[in-house]
């Protein structure tokens, strides 16, 4: 949980600040005109700031924006770390695959490597989700999600069975 | 041709006026004690003395008063004024007590009667709002921890003033003690009401007042501001208090409006009414108060500073920020003239309007400077303060390190 001070100033508006976890301190000065004053705070004597950027209403909803943006990008990549390990492969049935006209649950591709067959890429068109009685022809591309090694032993499999 | 020279005379004390101001600017300083000088020269046994025009400058001199009060009402919400009379009540019985104390000492020691003398504390007591407004903004103070304990000594002052102007009134109009003290009743419960009013039906006046259009906007607020102030002074609640009220009932974004329309009229009648006071000072009466004026203002410096110290140290401010609300109070400037301007067109004390200008001027001149000479001392030496706003965001290389050794030290 941040924290987050809010003190009125009275004939100015309203002082909002803000304190790190590394202990440093931001405030935002909110004016009744709608300027808004960037305040950083010395990190040696809390109740002095150091340096104050005036922002106009357009300047401030910018900066927000960037930080809010920021915050976006973090959490894919909060995401991504947390998937790490996990990879995507698309494989392709040649004309001379063993599966070429049989069945995904012929593959039994689950139980023997771990991962899994998330989609089916047929003349353009993504079949997400294949059931198992669903049929492989030539030309299709199955995409597998699993490790590195899993994803492997699939591809192996519809080449030599 | 008399409007011809009226003109001329009106035009020539407007004139220098912006010449003033516009040095005031360059020299850093407040344009107040400029204009009360630029007045002394155009008064009585000045050094351009006006012949005609002053029956106008007094009336211009008036409503300046008026619209410095109204614009001082809208800054604040009635919201703010209430919780800050919660928050800050010890904190401004304090800056009054200390504040007020040497005009009162002076006043016995000089031998004038109590009408003067309560009027004398009032010129020592209150800050000048306008002043350190500025200087707050001019030193970068505003987002410091001590500047919402200034904020609310001055919310504190502002209301005591809406006390204090119409038992001013009541006293230099003579009436008896009985007659006083219903005017004072009717004067606080037209106060508490207009508060009331403020806090629960803002919406109304707010209705009643609003237009899309800035013309019909000004002459609505001009107006309505005119004659709650004219009925007021009927009432014998000071047209000043009456100014403040309709200022404090207005807001949200139509106080915005209305202060933006109306600034400009403010910033021309004020100016006006300081050249008024100026106007009325003979400037050979400024020599014989000069001595006490000095001590006065010796003293105003210590009690305000003393005042805002202990304010923030109540407050939990560090030392820095102590020295720094002491000194940002020091400024006196309008409001100790519209007490004085009431007491001198009232007759009382001839001496006492000299004296208040001589304070004013010194005071005026010496709050925001002493901020200014004092400001580089309350930095810590390692984070000088960058002067401009717009100058980058802290050095980027040396930061990691402070803050390494912030944890270090936890």
């Amino acid at each position: 949980m941040v924290e987050v001070e809010r003190t009125a100033l009275p004939g100015i508006g309203l002082r909002h600040i803000l304190t790190t976890s590394r202990g440093r301190q931001i405030g935002v000065v909110s004016h009744r005109s709608g300027r808004r004053d960037l305040l950083i705070y010395d990190p040696d004597d809390p109740d002095t700031s150091v340096d104050d950027v005036a922002l106009t209403v357009d300047e401030a909803e910018a900066l927000a924006e960037l930080l809010g943006t920021r915050r976006v990008i973090e959490r894919l990549a909060e995401l991504e770390r947390q998937v790490e390990g996990l990879v995507t492969e698309q494989i392709p049935i040649t004309a001379g695959s063993p599966y070429d006209g049989r069945t995904l649950g012929d593959t039994r591709a689950r139980t023997r490597t771990g991962a899994s067959i998330v989609a089916v890429v047929r003349e353009g068109e993504v079949l997400a989700s294949p059931r198992p009685d669903f049929r492989f022809q030539t030309g299709d591309i199955v995409v597998v999600v699993g490790t590195k090694e899993g994803t492997s032993a699939v591809a192996q499999i519809f080449r030599n069975g | 041709m008399h409007s011809a020279t009226v003109f001329v005379e009106l035009g020539g004390v407007i004139l220098a006026l912006g010449l003033l101001g516009g040095l005031a600017m360059r020299a850093g300083i407040s344009p107040i004690p400029l204009y009360l000088l630029g007045g002394l020269a155009f008064g009585h046994g000045g050094l351009l003395p006006l012949s005609t025009s002053e029956e106008f400058i007094s009336i211009g001199a008036e409503i300046g008063v008026l619209l410095l009060l109204f614009t001082l009402g809208l800054e604040y919400t009635a919201d703010e004024l209430v919780r800050g009379m919660r928050q800050s009540a010890v904190g401004g019985l304090l800056d009054l007590v200390l504040n007020a104390a040497p005009g009162i000492v002076a006043g016995l020691l000089l031998g004038w009667d109590p009408v003067a003398i309560v009027v004398l504390g009032g010129v020592t007591y209150v800050s000048s709002s306008g002043i350190i407004a500025k200087l707050l903004a001019d030193l970068g103070w505003v987002g410091n921890r001590e500047t919402p304990v200034v904020l609310s000594l001055l919310v504190m002052e502002d209301l005591a003033m809406a006390v204090y102007l119409p038992i001013l009134t009541t006293l230099l109009a003579g009436v008896s003690l009985l007659a006083g003290s219903v005017t004072l009743g009717v004067a606080l419960l037209a106060i508490a009401l207009v508060l009331l009013v403020a806090l629960r039906f803002g919406w109304l006046v707010s209705a009643f007042v609003k237009s899309p259009n800035d013309e019909v906007l000004l002459l609505k607020v001009l107006g309505l501001v005119l004659l709650v102030a004219g009925l007021a002074q009927e009432l014998q609640i000071s047209s000043a208090v009456g100014a403040f009220l309709v200022g404090i009932a207005l807001s949200g974004p139509l106080a915005e409006a209305a202060r933006e329309l109306l600034s400009p009229l403010r910033d021309l009648f004020a100016a006006v009414f300081f050249v008024f006071f100026g106007l009325q000072t003979d400037p050979s009466h400024l020599p014989p108060v000069a001595l006490v004026a000095l001590g006065l203002a010796v003293a105003g410096v210590l009690s305000k500073f003393a005042t805002g110290y202990i304010a923030a140290a109540r407050a939990g401010v560090g030392r820095n920020g102590r020295y720094r609300a002491g000194i940002a109070l020091i400024a006196r400037g309008e409001f100790s003239i519209v007490i004085a301007g009431l007491a001198v067109s009232a007759g009382v004390e001839p001496a006492l309007g000299s004296l208040a200008a001589a304070y004013v001027l010194i005071l005026a001149i010496l709050g925001p400077l002493i901020g200014r000479l004092a400001e580089p001392f309350l930095h810590r030496p390692t984070h000088p303060h960058h002067a401009g706003s717009e100058t980058p965001v802290s050095e980027p290389g040396p930061e990691p390190e402070r803050e390494s050794q912030l944890n270090v030290s936890h």
